[in-house]
């Protein structure tokens, strides 16, 4: 509708349609990305929901590793689930205190000082690092002396942990505003008591949900553990030493399998492994939400 | 810690106890311990190169520059990497050409077209699509996946008989397990580290210069091409980058749907080989020059995947990525 | 109108030479008895190769509130973390001349800023209680300096709280989040939080400035009460805030460098604080205080 005001007018009617159409498909072709993302997501979580849930049972869970021939209503995977618990668990301990301890050093000590930023750009490189190097690296360097072990998988799972919580770690410590290390600085703190009684209580809450998320993340890899614990079938509660299993490792060589059975089981194992990720990923969300609020 | 065991009095005046006080034991030993902490990234870089070069160094030093022969042949004491090149190059293109533009389109869906209480969601289904573990996603493609796309192959296949670009590239022999699938698997593994990256570089962009093409009377897709694609190009480099050292060193997956075939041929929808598909496939079995010749598969892509992200990295940083937080 | 006028003018004179000449005729504050618990002899203060204070020269006495007035800039704030090597923190910070802490050399090689701050608190502009309850704030400088007992603790935190005349109202929350409290409350809380670990001298930095004025008024009667047991020194762009709380007042200024287009802070005159708002000697205190104050 052309407005008249004076000697001139005004074109108020919309751009020209070919403006128009290439705004509408540029639009089109973006929402079309993203069900294009969805589609196969949505499809390998019904895959695995569908095929796994019939499958899965406290037995399941429990029960140890028949050989692959065998049908799917016989036996489990418990002694991979165990494997998957003690080889993550040892892994956590080792790199997240590592992990924090080295944001710690980035931040708070590091400054603007060229280790500290030649450190934070490496261990950002380092989480390129193919998982599957770094288990040819523990194989290199440690079970060629030392023998498989859950201990060796965990010193690689380990190594691909300690850049992610560096990162994540590093990313709350900043979130921690500077007045409060000044209050506690005023008071005689030195920085050592500084960092522990109140920056890292403080960004506690974001350093356990990056904590987690690196949790979820091992849990799943495969490469890592494929040169150190030497996949076998039977239990392992000894994680420091004989080869060892995990849900990831059961599931690679099962995928392969051209037994029925061991393929049913492989896809219970995914689902366990699936369930395992989305929960730790769930609990990292609820205490973000819940620790983090006074940091905004 | 220091002597002192209840709160220091003020006292009367002139009471002065003594100011200099030796530094903490544990101030000191608590920084020594960040520092390692933060020098164990570096001394496990270093590690990694020395003992895995070790490792292959029977491969390198008997094939020379024979390792990048073409040869594959364990049985013959063969051991040339150029199909497994090859192979890593070709899925990690395959992945990027799909992966990319879904990425950014999605990013750009995220940062100039949703509302934010809409974005939500849409980062929690990506975030979804990044928490399949790797073996989930080499489960389902060779079970499930390659089965169903294998029809879909077989006639492209025979439908392009004859043209001549496309028959080199999707005609031929087709397999359900092949280079294509690789590529395509790969792609839904990358796109969530390339979109949140791509994100991240474009929430950068400043909102004047928006402003400014939207106040010229551009449409959101001509202030997209106008505002935010000048920006924010460099830092989508970057981000592309780390979707390739991604693309390239992805192993479980690729190793259950590539098809386990060390040929070097254009056929896309044939099956074929990349490193470490090769070396996580193989390794069990394989001892002495074999062995040697597969880790030395890792060391070249260590090289090869560092150097991708110290470039991705520095581009990104250079791109004037804002930091998150404070 | 004329006296601001005067005392633009009288700034833009002077010269980067002006500044030396300035300093050796700074006034000298005649020493009265009463123990000092600070003395400042020609201390500057520089950021890197910027001289942000030149030439402090002054004495603070025992159980006396002295006030640090002047236009933003000038360097209180500046001088007054240098009381407690808060600047130490700042990189690039550097201190020249002579700070002493009754009697012994504040920047002495062997020092620890540590000792210093645990006699020397602060309290500042914005508050900042830790993320922890308020028992925990309140404890905490005891409990860093090695005490453990509960029982003593518990004493401890009643006896700040009531110095600070918040334990009334959180008495029956101690447990509860110090980040619940009002901005007034929070300040306060920090204010106990200083005084739990007894200082000597307790130093605020433009204390009132992010509260309203009953929550201003609640302080400055803290101040008049813990006068007796400790030595305040405070910052404070309000006038009559200092007039109103202070023995003694200084009073800083600006020099502009034309030379660098810098600005440099110096101490212009410092003396009881009646003597400063009625009757001051420099033209320059006049032309502040009687242009705020019309």
């Amino acid at each position: 509708m052309a407005v008249t005001t004076g000697q001139q007018t005004a074109d108020l009617r919309e751009p020209p349609s070919w403006r128009r159409s290439k705004n509408r498909i540029a639009t089109v072709l973006m929402i079309t990305a993203f069900v294009l993302v969805i589609i196969p997501l949505g499809f390998v979580l019904y895959t695995v929901i569908a095929k796994g849930i019939s499958i899965i049972s406290w037995q399941f869970l429990t029960a140890s590793i028949p050989p692959n021939v065998l049908p799917a209503s016989i036996g489990g995977m418990g002694p991979a689930v165990v494997g998957t618990l003690e080889i993550t668990a040892l892994a956590t301990v080792l790199a997240v205190p590592l992990g924090v301890l080295g944001a710690v050093y980035l931040n708070e000590y590091g400054g603007n000082k060229l280790l500290a930023k030649i450190i934070g750009f490496m261990s950002d490189v380092m989480t390129g690092v193919p998982s599957i190097v770094m288990g040819l690296f523990i194989f290199s360097i440690w079970v060629l002396h030392f023998g498989y072990s859950g201990l060796a998988g965990a010193l690689a799972l380990g190594c691909l942990m300690l850049p992610i919580v560096i990162r994540s770690t590093y990313e709350m410590l900043r979130l921690v505003p500077d007045p409060l290390r000044e209050a506690s600085y005023a008071l005689g703190a030195s920085k050592a008591r500084v960092t522990v009684t109140v920056v890292l209580p403080t960004a506690l809450g974001g350093i356990v949900s990056g904590a987690l998320l690196a949790i979820a993340r091992a849990a799943g890899e495969t490469a890592p553990l494929l040169f150190t614990i030497l996949t076998v079938t039977t239990v392992n509660r000894n994680v420091f030493s004989g080869a060892n299993t995990s849900l990831p490792s059961q599931i690679f060589a099962n995928a392969s399998s051209p037994y029925v059975g061991a393929q049913a089981r492989g896809w219970g194992a995914a689902l366990t492994l699936i369930a395992i990720a989305f929960i730790l990923m769930v609990i990292a969300r609820l205490v973000t939400a819940r620790f983090s609020r006074h940091l905004r | 810690m220091s002597a002192v065991t209840k709160a220091d009095p003020a006292g009367p005046a002139g009471s002065a106890r003594p100011l200099s006080e030796r530094r903490p034991l544990g101030d000191i030993s608590f920084q020594a311990l960040a520092l390692a902490a933060g020098l164990l990234v570096l001394v496990i870089l270093v590690l990694i190169a020395i003992s895995t070069s070790q490792q292959a160094s029977s491969w390198f030093s008997t094939e020379g520059v024979k390792i990048f022969s073409s040869t594959w042949n364990p049985s013959a004491n063969q051991f040339g990497a150029l199909p497994f090149i090859y192979g890593t190059a070709v899925t990690a293109i395959i992945a990027l050409v799909i992966a990319v533009p879904v990425s950014v389109a999605i990013a750009l869906l995220l940062t100039e077209v949703v509302p934010y209480r809409w974005s939500r969601p849409i980062v929690y289904v990506i975030d979804l699509l990044a928490v399949i573990p790797s073996v989930v996603w080499g489960l389902w493609g060779i079970l499930v996946f390659a089965p169903w796309i294998q029809h879909i192959y077989a006639s492209v296949s025979s439908g392009v008989n004859g043209i001549p670009v496309l028959d080199s590239l999707f005609g031929g022999p087709t397999s359900g397990a092949s280079f294509f699938t690789a590529g395509i698997i790969l792609a839904f593994m990358i796109t969530p580290i390339v979109t949140s990256l791509s994100r991240e570089v474009i929430a950068t962009v400043p909102a004047i210069d928006k402003e400014g093409a939207y106040a010229l009377g551009a449409t959101r897709w001509e202030m997209i091409r106008g505002a935010v694609w000048p920006h924010s190009q460099a830092g989508v480099v970057g981000a592309v980058l780390l979707g390739l050292g991604r693309a390239m060193g992805e192993t479980i997956a690729v190793a259950l749907v590539i098809g386990s075939s060390a040929t070097i041929t254009s056929h896309l929808l044939a099956p074929g080989y990349n490193m470490p598909a090769v070396i996580a496939n193989e390794f069990g079995e394989a001892s002495g020059l074999f062995r040697a010749a597969l880790i030395g598969m890792g060391v070249l892509l260590f090289a090869f995947t560092i150097i991708i992200n110290v470039i991705a990295r520095a581009v990104v940083e250079r791109s004037g990525r804002r930091k998150r937080g404070a | 109108m004329e006296e601001p006028e005067q005392y633009a003018v009288a700034n833009r004179q002077m010269t980067e030479q002006a500044v030396s000449q300035e300093a050796q005729s700074q006034p000298q504050v005649p020493s009265e008895p009463g123990t000092s618990v600070f003395d400042t002899r020609n201390v500057s203060i520089y950021y890197g190769g910027f001289r942000a204070v030149t030439d402090v020269s002054l004495s603070i006495h025992e159980h006396e509130i002295t006030a640090f007035i002047g236009p933003s800039g000038c360097g209180k704030t500046t001088v007054l973390r240098t009381l407690n090597r808060m600047n130490d923190l700042v990189v690039g910070a550097r201190v020249e001349g002579d700070v002493h802490y009754r009697g012994a050399s504040l920047y002495a090689k062997d020092v620890s800023p540590i000792a210093v701050r645990r006699r020397i608190g602060m309290v500042f502009q914005k508050p900042n209680p830790f993320p922890k309850s308020i028992y925990d704030n309140v404890a905490y400088g005891p409990r860093i300096n090695g005490e453990r007992n509960k029982g003593r603790l518990n004493e401890i935190v009643e006896r700040s709280l009531r110095q600070a005349a918040l334990w009334d109202e959180v008495k029956d929350r101690l447990n509860k989040s110090a980040l619940g409290l009002s901005g007034g409350q929070q300040q306060r809380l920090c204010i106990a939080r200083t005084l739990a670990v007894e200082p000597d001298v307790v130093l605020m930095d433009e204390p009132c400035s992010a509260l309203d004025p009953i929550a201003t008024g609640a302080i400055e009667d803290l101040m008049q009460e813990i006068k007796s047991t400790y030595t305040i020194v405070i910052v404070t762009h309000n006038m009559q805030q200092a007039t109103r709380v202070s023995d003694r007042t200084a009073f800083f200024s600006v020099l502009i460098n034309e030379k660098s287009d810098t600005r440099t802070g110096v101490l212009v005159e410092y003396d009881r604080t009646a003597k400063i708002f009625q009757d001051p000697n420099d033209s320059r205190t006049r032309a502040y205080v009687t242009g705020r104050m019309g």
